[in-house]
């Protein structure tokens, strides 16, 4: 399997994880679509590391990972703020910062 | 073989990836999201990336979804509204997502890199074992691996701080 096709699977879950951000308003829904977006980086990565014989693209691919819990463990913590203060969990309702 | 194994893996992290964001129950979405992670991870060990591709299935189809699991439990079903604050969004995404991967997929095949154009060179047995990729983050990347704990340690204070039961006087 040549490289290029693993590229172009990521470049599709990349576009796919997008359209979702775009789609969908539930804040719970849209981080799931940044882990398919940050998913599709990963494979990438590790497209890389294939095509080039070496383990750096790895470790950089395991950093993102961190990365990724990281985003997880504040945006969890960001809706279940919202879900106490009785605020709609709605992007589009979080809009008071507009100028 | 490793042709099918990649379709297979292929087939399963893009009906994965699409369930995610066409289910409209949130619980159900986590669902789809770890049959994703686990077909990505398939694609892993076909690259030999056997560390990763463990790391995968511990780190995030395990842990990582519980939580997502245990907060969309605990908000409960959210309703997607009717109305739409920017007219046409929901036709417009989908057209913006199209064309992005249009414009990536020119980007990856129409690159002058021959390296893509081959299955990569032969590489020695060891390649992506824990005992290597340890060996890398310990000598070669140091900072970056102090770097990432410290991002972990501050991500789990600032979850502490954002979700947790405080006074009601302040």
């Amino acid at each position: 399997m040549d490289v290029t096709w693993y590229l172009v699977l990521s470049a599709l879950l990349f576009a796919i994880g997008a359209g979702g951000v775009l789609i969908r308003r539930s804040p719970l829904v849209i981080l799931l679509c940044l882990e398919l977006m940050l998913n599709a980086g990963n494979l990438a990565l590790i497209a890389f590391a294939r095509a080039n014989g070496n383990e750096e693209g790895q470790v950089f691919a395991l950093v993102v990972m961190v990365v990724a819990a990281c985003e997880v463990v504040v945006g969890l913590g960001l809706i279940v703020a919202m879900f106490r203060r009785r605020l709609p969990l709605n992007v589009d309702d979080m809009r008071e910062l507009r100028g | 073989m490793e042709e099918v194994a990649f379709f297979v893996g292929a087939i399963g992290a893009i009906g994965g990836a699409i369930a995610v964001v066409a289910l409209r129950n949130p619980f159900y979405s986590v669902l789809a999201l770890v049959v994703h992670l686990v077909a990505l991870a398939g694609l892993f060990l076909i690259l030999h990336a056997e560390f990763l591709a463990a790391a995968q299935v511990v780190v995030y189809a395990g842990a990582v979804m519980v939580l997502y699991v245990f907060v969309a439990a605990y908000v409960g079903g959210v309703e997607e509204p009717i109305w739409e604050p920017i007219p046409g969004q929901r036709l417009l995404a989908p057209v913006l997502a199209a064309a992005l991967f249009a414009e990536l997929s020119i980007a990856v095949l129409g690159t002058a890199l021959t390296s893509l154009e081959s299955e990569g060179p032969t590489i020695q047995a060891g390649f992506g074992s824990p005992a290597a990729i340890g060996e890398l983050l310990l000598e070669k990347f140091l900072i970056v691996f102090e770097a990432a704990s410290l991002l972990l340690l501050v991500a789990a204070v600032g979850a502490i701080v954002l979700a947790g039961r405080r006074q009601e006087t302040g």
